[in-house]
This record gives C-alpha cells, structure tokens and sequence, in this order.
C-alpha cells in the first residue's frame, strides 16, 4: 500500500508545526513509519508555510509533488487555494475559512482576492472554522488541534491515540481546552459529509 | 533508548551524544540550529554558541587537541567563515575526533545564496559522510567520529534542509563512555603548520585520503541495490530517498560517503546497468566526478538550482505526470515580515524618510528590504553591512543621500567588530545602525555575547556595544530606543550629517521577548484622512480598506506598541476599550 501523504499549510506562526508532531507521533504510536518535512527560518516569520507528514508500511521521501496529496488541511483559506493543484482527484480537502491578508494587500500594493470560499467549494472543499471553535473550547490557540481533529476522522488512527499525545505534547494548563478542540474539530467532521 | 521520532538535526546531535562527544560548538544559522541546541540537553556535555563559526572551529580544535571528542554546527555559508581553519586541520588532522555537521539549504529557503558543500570536502580534502534521514544522520555521526580517530582526520557530515528539518524513526542507543578519550601528545610536526611541517604533512594527508578512499570501495557507508537493470542511479542523502519514491524499481548506487569516493564500486555499478543518471541536488558535484572517471551518465535534465522531488526524477525519466486540479497563480503572495511590535520597523521606517542608502545584513532586519518598507540596498553575508557601507563611502558616497551601514547585535559579534576596526582604522566615515535586541531572532532566539546568555543558559557577561565602540576609536556612539519614531530619525538625521564616523545603538527588545503584550490600538475612522502614513510602516496588524482607503487595525494582530500612533499626524489611531474578546465565544 502506499503511503499517505498529508499536507499542512498555513501561515507563519499558526501552529501547523505542532500540529503536524501530533499527527506524526499518532502514526508512529500505531507502528507505522513515519516522516514529517517542515521548513522554517523566514518561514516563521508570517510567510507562506507547509509541513508534510507521510506515514504507511514504507516512506521513502520526506517531499510531495502536485497531485498526490491525500489530505490537505489548510489553516487558512488563501493558503489553502495556493495549494490546491497539490492535492490528488478524490483526495480530501479540510480549510479553515479564516483569510490572513499577506502584507502586500493590506498595504495595497496587490488586490485582495475574493470567492475563495466558492471556489474551494467547487473542488471539494470542508470548511472547518477552526478558530471560533477554538476560542469555543477555551483556548483561541488551539485551532491548530480543532484542525487535527476534523483530520482524524477519515484517518485510521484511534481516537485513544491521538488523545495520548495531545495530552503529552501541549503545555500542560492547555491539556483540557486542547482536548475539546479536538473533540470540536472530530463533531463538525462527523455531523457533515466531512469529505469522506 | 529505544524507538523516537527525531528531526535529522535532532538524530546527529544524540549521534555525537552516543559517540561520546563532550564538547559541541556552533554559531545559529537555519537548517543546522536545532543540533547543538538539542545537543546542549543532553546530559554530561559542554554545548557552547561561538560568536562565529570560524572561532568554533578553532574551540573544537582545541578540544581535539586535548584528546576529547567534539562536534561543531554550522550552515553551509557558515562553512565559508571557517573554512580557513578547516583546511589547516585537513594537514594536522585531530587527536580526539573532530566532526563538522554542515547543513546545506538546496532552494534557499533561508539563505542568501545555495551551496553545495560537497565541493568543500573534495577542495580541503577531508571525508564526507551524506545522511539520508534521521537514522542514517544518528548511525553516520556516530561512524563519522570512529572515522576520525581511526584515520586522523576531520570529517565533514553533510545534511540539507529535508534531513535536517525532516523527522522520522530513529532507534537510540547507548553512549560510549568518556575513558575513550585519547591522551595529549605533544608533537609540533602534526600541529604546528608552518611551511616545513606542513609539507610533510601533506604528503601525509594524501596517504590518509588514499587510505579512505580504499576503506570507501568496501565500507556498507556506500550500498548498491540491485534491482531492475535499465537503469540505475547514483544518489546521495535525501535524494536517495527521493529516488527510492519515484522509481522503486530502478537500481540504486547511495553514496553514504560521498569524498572520498569509491570508484571501483562506481564503475562496477556503471558496468551492470544499461543507463545511468546521476540524481544530486544544488550542484553537479557526483556528476562531475563520475565523469572525470570516465563514466558514461545518461542526462537526467534535472536542474541545478533549488530542490528534488520524486515528482521531478518520474518527469525525468519519461513518466507521465498524474491529472491535476487546476491551480490559482494570481494569489497574492505572502512574504515573510518583520513581527506586530518589531522594534526594527521604526528604524527601517526612518532610514526611508531621510533617504539613506543602506547596507544591510543577515537577520530579520534583512525583512527591511521589503516593500513598504523597502529600505535596504545590499544584503550580501554575515558582517558585510559595516565593510560595505565603509566601501560605498570610499566610492564616493550617493549625491545627498547619507550611508548607513544596518546589522545586528549577534551579527555584530559574528563579523561586524573587525569591519568596524577597518573603518576606524583607516579613517573612514559614515554611521553603523546596530540593532540591538538582545537576543539572536532570525534562528529562533538564541544567546549570543551582547546579551550574555549562553547556550545551557549559564550566566555570562554581556558584552557592552557602546563601550566597545568607544574602545575601539569611535568617537561618535549614543544610544536610542528605537520605537520612540522621532528620536529615531532625528538620531539618524544627525549622525548621517556629520563626517565622522558614528554608531547608533538602536536598543530594544525583540517583539516575541514582551510577555506583557500593549492593549491594541484601533483606527478613528472619522479623524483617518486616508494619508497611508501608517500603513506604510508595515505593521502585519495595519490595513488600507478597499473601499474606503481608510486604515483599520486587526485587534487580534496588534500588540499595542504605539509606533503607529506615533507616526499619525491627525491622531486618528487610539486606544480601544479591552475590546480583544477573542477566546469567550
Ligand atoms: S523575531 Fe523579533 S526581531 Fe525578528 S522580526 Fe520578529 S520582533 Fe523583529
Ligand atoms: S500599535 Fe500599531 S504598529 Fe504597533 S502592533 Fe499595533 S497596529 Fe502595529
């Protein structure tokens, strides 16, 4: 079989990172093999970010190419739309509808773009909002693990696992309010179609 | 130990840890920073940041001189800096072994330029080991300091982003104890590199190069796997695995040891396949090489710049590309910028207004040279800001537009004071902005001599700018909080208007060190005559509205720093009430 192939984008300082550890150490907690490529330095600082994670029976390479991505979870809509093309015909496509503007629109330089939201609809896409959620489960920094939650349904990992290395990997005051967000991100997944 | 998930950087610092290395030093530079930041963790070892790599070379020799094992950390232009002692300790070789991690960044993601170290393993002529994934970067740290030792010399481990920054499965083990450390023997004709000496040594290093390149024909550092026979491949580190993706069926030659290398075990794989292409990122350093042995290569058309993915190598070798969606490239891009609260954006703002030409340096501050902003001219390598600015003035200067030399604090330690000693020196004029805030950003936040926290944290002393530079001969130095906006150009202003040579200490801390964020500020849309002013300082949390070309503040975004109520003249940002109800949906 071969391995799936998640991708996490985002912006700089959204969290995909972490989120993207969590799922690792998941896949690695049920045997599988494991790899996960993150790049950062300028990255971090609120510029386009990728993470991807691929886990199976064998991964060979830590990189992806356009068209073979499974999952794609977007932390923001404009990222999720550069994206797009990476993601495979049937894969799954999980966006959180917040939009970051990047700096060249908010000082005008570039237009904003609009109808982002129909036209990731058209290919596919479930809106997940991860970030009311968040501050629904008491912590707006967790919608990196609302996000994670939406992902693990449709992901054959148990959901015991996942609740394991939460709880080890966040600080330790945010442990509950994680774990709602989770368990936010896992209901929107399971109340809709959730792209299964 | 057992099984853990670990980066590349991760696995080659508990690498050296089970090797028994007491002693790690570095300088920050992304891909490589995690390694002896995760190394200095590790119990029963002494992890130092030196203010450049070249000095850690040079602490790592002695180490090694001393008989105990040692590990330096560097990127790949880092190598550069200690490249003149590298290729002295190619002749002297080492008592304790002496392992040199140097992380490559194939497609810039971090980096002013990309570089292919390969080139200076084969240039100083010392071994180079090429991991490719997180085991392989633990196993060959480990094998590379046995190298070492067994044949006296220093041993380079290359990584590149995807290893360094990719995590994956790693089985630890045990740490070989300290009794492995080697008694000092004093002998000038092995460490003393002048000419005489040297020149026996060199014959000397040609021996031991010649006896690497025999152990690399059979060592299981170099594996062929034989597979189908159309066509084989000759790879190294993450290409290997990019390889193995793309083509699982093709035959594979990984080169674990990519200088010396072994070209017996080349020309055989050569002989036994019926095409062969050669996969390498950044350079065409493998391919070069097996060409000078004579070896047939099919051209791959992979390119030279940036990095390899299996997608590429299938395109390569004829497959077809699987059906993709459409995709979108009239998106706005989103470049990286200086944080909400950045205490370098008033500075930036400021060299703007008064039309400095600047010369700038490696850090966040290079963000400067972004629009709105857009106020750095040249952005070249670590300390060159304050050579530059002093050349530039040599040239003749810029009709009325003052030079400004910009760089900071950690950079400054690295390479800026011996820049500034030339200036001095040789009379030259002009101002140097040193950015100061206190800590190293751009690599995430480490220690550095100007704020005087080492690497394991101990308590240090924190080296004083403004005294040095008076030490040194500056005659003109002050010092400035550079988020009060007008004592910032009006320090510029009058610094840059005289001759003299002058620095301005620009001191404040980085945005992601204040705990205790400001209450954010909001857009009086009534007072707002839509001048720009603030949005053209850049701030991520300031916005120019579409429709009404008034600015709005993102509360979420915004830490409360006032730089932008500073440079209103109508007084249209203010203060909002505790408005930030984020978090009690
Ligand atoms: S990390 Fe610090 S220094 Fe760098 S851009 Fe952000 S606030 Fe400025
Ligand atoms: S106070 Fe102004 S400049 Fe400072 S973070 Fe807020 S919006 Fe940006």
């Amino acid at each position: 079989m071969p391995a799936t192939t998640v991708m996490l984008c985002g912006v700089g300082g959204q969290g995909t990172i972490l989120a993207a550890d969590l799922l690792a150490k998941v896949a690695a907690a049920a045997g599988m093999a494991v790899k996960l490529s993150e790049v950062h330095g300028m990255a971090q600082r609120g510029g386009s970010v990728d993470t991807i994670v691929r886990f199976g029976d064998e991964v060979h390479s830590p990189v992806t190419d356009p068209g073979d991505v499974d999952h794609l979870v977007a932390f923001e809509i404009i990222e999720a739309m550069r994206r797009v093309h990476y993601v495979k015909l049937g894969g799954r496509l999980l966006v959180n509808p917040r939009a970051i503007q990047p700096l060249p629109v908010l000082t005008g330089d570039v237009r904003a773009v609009h109808g982002l939201e129909a036209a990731l609809e058209h290919e596919g896409a479930i809106f997940v909002d991860a970030d009311v959620l968040a501050c629904r489960a008491g912590s707006p920094k967790s919608a990196n693990v609302v996000l994670m939650g939406a992902l693990s349904v449709g992901l054959e990992f148990d959901k015991s696992a996942w609740i394991d290395v939460i709880a080890s990997r966040v600080p330790p005051k945010t442990v509950e309010a994680n774990l709602r967000a989770f368990e936010l991100g896992r209901e929107v997944c399971l109340k809709g179609e959730c792209g299964l | 130990m057992g099984r853990t998930l670990l980066s590349g950087n991760e696995a080659v610092a508990q690498g050296a840890w089970e090797a028994g290395v007491s002693v790690g030093v570095g300088y920050p530079g992304t891909p490589s920073t995690e390694t002896l930041q995760h190394f200095a963790t590790l119990p029963d070892v002494y992890a130092e940041w030196a203010p450049n790599e070249k000095v850690a070379l040079e602490v790592a020799a002695g180490v090694s001189f001393g008989g105990a094992r040692t590990l330096v950390t560097t990127k790949h232009v880092g190598l550069n800096v200690a490249a003149d002692p590298l290729f002295t300790l190619a002749y002297t070789g080492v008592n304790g072994g002496l392992v040199v991690l140097v992380a490559d960044d194939p497609g810039m993601h971090s980096s002013q330029n990309e570089q292919d170290s390969h080139n200076y393993a084969a240039f100083a002529r010392v071994p180079m080991l090429d991991p490719s994934d997180s085991q392989e970067a633990l196993q060959f740290t480990r094998e590379a300091f046995e190298l070492s030792e067994r044949f006296d010399v220093v041993v380079l481990v290359r990584s590149t982003v995807r290893v360094c920054h990719g995590k994956s499965m790693v089985e630890c083990g045990e740490r070989i104890e300290q009794s492995a450390r080697a008694p000092y023997r004093p002998d000038p004709s092995k460490w003393v590199m002048m000419p005489a000496m040297a020149r026996a040594r060199r014959v000397d290093l040609d021996a031991r190069m010649s006896a690497l390149a025999a152990f690399a024909e059979s060592s299981p550092l170099n594996r062929a796997e034989y597979r189908k026979a159309e066509l084989g491949v000759v790879c190294a580190g993450v290409c290997y695995e990019h390889v193995r993706e793309a083509l699982p069926e093709a035959s594979v030659l990984k080169l674990g040891m990519t200088f010396p290398l072994p070209e017996k075990l080349i020309a055989e794989f050569a002989s036994r396949v019926e095409r062969l292409i050669v996969v390498e990122e950044a350079d065409g350093y493998l391919e070069r090489s097996l060409l000078q042995m004579g070896v047939v290569l099919s051209d791959s058309g992979l390119p030279g710049a940036g990095e390899i993915t299996p997608g590429m190598i299938r395109r390569a070798v004829g497959m077809p590309d699987p059906v993709l969606r459409e995709r979108d490239d009239t998106l706005p891009p989103r470049p990286p910028l200086m944080c909400p609260g950045c205490p370098h954006r008033p500075v930036f703002h400021a060299f703007r207004k008064i039309k400095a030409v600047v010369t700038g340096d490696i850090g966040c501050y290079t963000l400067g040279a972004l629009r709105p902003l857009a106020a750095m001219d040249t952005c070249v390598c670590m300390g060159a800001a304050v050579g530059m600015a002093h050349g530039a003035e040599l040239a003749g200067g810029f009709a009325d537009r003052p030079v400004v030399g910009v760089i900071g604090d950690s950079t400054f330690a690295h390479s800026g004071i011996t820049g500034l000693v030339n200036t001095v020196y040789n009379g030259g004029g002009g101002t140097i902005a040193i950015l100061d805030n206190r800590i190293t950003a751009m690599t995430g936040h480490q220690g550095n001599p100007v704020n005087g926290i080492t690497l394991q944290k101990r308590h240090s002393h924190e080296l004083d700018l403004e005294a040095l530079c008076t030490t040194i001969g500056v005659q003109r130095v002050r010092t400035v909080d550079p988020h009060d906006v007008a004592a910032t150009e009006s320090a510029l202003r009058e610094e840059t208007s005289t001759e003299e040579l002058s620095v301005i200490v620009f001191r404040a801390p980085c945005a992601l060190l204040v705990k205790d964020k400001g209450q954010p500020y909001a857009v009086d849309e009534d007072a707002c005559t839509s001048c720009g002013a603030c949005v053209r300082l850049g701030c991520p949390a300031i916005g120019k509205d579409e429709a009404t070309s008034k600015a709005y503040i993102d509360v979420s975004v915004c830490v409360g720093c006032a730089q932008c109520v500073q440079v209103c003249k109508f007084a249209a940002i203010t203060h909002t009430g505790p408005a930030c109800d984020i978090g009690e949906v």
